[in-house]
């Protein structure tokens, strides 16, 4: 990063998750600075999107400590549903409310959560949709839109409540290949305005062009982490080559 | 012939009784007015506790659910409207079905909408509260309306049974439908009034079935 002393928004430290007798997360340490693109990479199981799911408290980690925009995410004084607002999420299953319009997707927490009137939730709502490039089906239920598109509704319904971070769960993962694309184009205008940005994904040819920084993991630790063409290139361990190479062949 | 529509269907009869068979039928549109609601309230109370996985909650939530649909509806009735006097408390019949039937069908309508906040995906809870809905926004907003609308043919076919079984208002002396067809039976000496009640029972409840069977193949055509 560039020598303005950025400060770090979201921190992670020696984050531990038991699920029953697995150990998912081993004592992992993340630190992202404001607008940076990070990728996690590693294989399934790796504990990836555990760790990401514990960045906003989806998953309770058993010990360590995290802060995001300055807030202490485990700390039994912070009011979660308020710090959520900072955080948006995207899932691999889009998961958006199937019995709501796109625009009521959107405007939903707007009005719950933050108390715009409805008038004002709309407004904010069509400008998300308009961000997404979706102004267009705002009256679409999702069982209407492509898989794309509700995947974009569900960027739109994170990115409305002007999060300071976003968090991608495989967001490409559940769509067919011709659908990708537009995803990722709206991944990459994102951030183009800045977003601070952590991506689980196997998306290399994006991880490429967009990430600041490739982190992988394996066996719930981090193993290595650097410039995505340092990780690509010439990973330093062998665990990291080996994969690189698997998700090549496909 | 002449003898079976004299003692079943007497038009003067039907004429005479009509003003006291209808006066059952407000009742019993009371009645039910009254208990659905309530059943319908005490069952959301019951999937809502049944949401908690806490021990302290969840067995004593499922003794209860188990119990009050184990027990016949009409011995918890009796056993209220005959057993509290005795216990210093007299209840009018009216009270008797209303306690009843919170106890009896809430069980009822708890299960099934229980079964419905069970059928939606985890991912939806996540997603709203990701967001910042608070758990019981995300009840509110987002899991029951999809819950109630999965399990509308049941809820629908439950409430059917719940206005069927009004008529146990009878015996503890609730002049609904049943009862008054009852008194107008054995003043006249006729069942002609019962035939009405039973007609009357099929005109206003038939609308219902036939909504219900709609909503069940419409079910099944959108399952396949």
């Amino acid at each position: 990063m560039t020598s303005t002393v950025a400060e770090p928004i979201v921190v992670a430290r020696g984050i531990h998750k038991h699920f029953g007798h697995l150990h998912v997360l081993k004592g992992v340490d993340l630190e992202v600075v404001e607008r940076e693109l990070v990728f996690v990479i590693g294989p399934s199981g790796s504990g990836k999107s555990t760790l990401l799911r514990c960045l906003n408290r989806l998953e309770e980690p058993n010990s360590g400590s995290i802060t995001v925009a300055g807030i202490d995410m485990l700390s039994p004084r912070t009011d979660i549903n308020h710090a959520r607002q900072h955080i948006g999420m995207v899932f691999q299953s889009f998961n958006l409310y199937p019995h709501m319009t796109a625009l009521g997707n959107v405007t939903l927490a707007l009005r719950k959560v933050v108390g715009k009137s409805r008038a004002e939730a709309d407004k904010l709502a069509h400008a998300a949709l308009e961000r997404v490039g979706l102004a267009d089906r705002a009256g679409h239920r999702p069982a209407e839109l492509s898989g794309g598109q509700q995947q974009r509704v569900a960027i739109a319904r994170a990115i409305a409540l002007e999060p300071r971070v976003m968090l991608f769960d495989e967001p490409t993962s559940a769509l067919d290949p011709e659908l990708v694309g537009s995803v990722l184009a709206v991944m990459r205008s994102l951030r183009e305005s800045g977003m601070t940005m952590i991506v689980v994904s196997h998306e290399m040819g994006f991880a490429r062009a967009a990430a600041d920084r490739v982190v992988f993991m394996d066996n719930g630790l981090i193993v290595e982490q650097g410039p995505p063409a340092q990780i690509f290139e010439q990973p330093a361990h062998e665990r990291t080559r080996a994969f690189i190479g698997q998700i090549r062949q496909h | 012939m002449e003898e079976i529509v004299q003692s079943f269907f007497n038009a003067e009869i039907a004429r005479a009784a009509m003003p006291i068979v209808l006066a059952g039928l407000l009742n019993t549109v009371l009645l039910s007015l009254l208990v659905v609601p309530l059943g319908v309230i005490g069952g959301l109370i019951l999937a809502l506790l049944a949401q908690v996985k806490s021990p302290a909650v969840r067995w004593p939530l499922m003794g209860w659910v188990d119990f009050f649909r184990a027990f016949p509806p009409l011995v918890l009735l009796i056993l209220l409207f005959a057993g509290l006097p005795f216990a210093g408390l007299e209840l009018g019949g009216f009270a008797c079905v209303a306690i009843a039937f919170f106890l009896n069908t809430g069980a009822y309508y708890g299960e099934i909408l229980r079964a419905g906040i069970e059928s939606i995906p985890r991912g939806q809870v996540e997603a709203a509260r990701s967001t910042g809905l608070s758990g019981m926004q995300t009840m509110t907003w987002v899991v029951l309306p999809q819950a109630v609308r999965n399990v509308l043919p049941d809820l629908l076919s439950n409430t059917l049974e719940v206005v069927k079984l009004t008529s146990l208002g009878s015996v503890v002396a609730v002049p609904e439908l049943l009862f008054q067809a009852r008194q107008a039976q054995s003043v006249t000496y006729n069942p002609t009034p019962i035939v009405m009640a039973a007609v009357i029972y099929f005109l206003i409840l038939w609308p219902v079935v036939r909504l219900l069977s709609r909503l069940e193949n419409r079910a099944l055509a959108g399952r396949g």
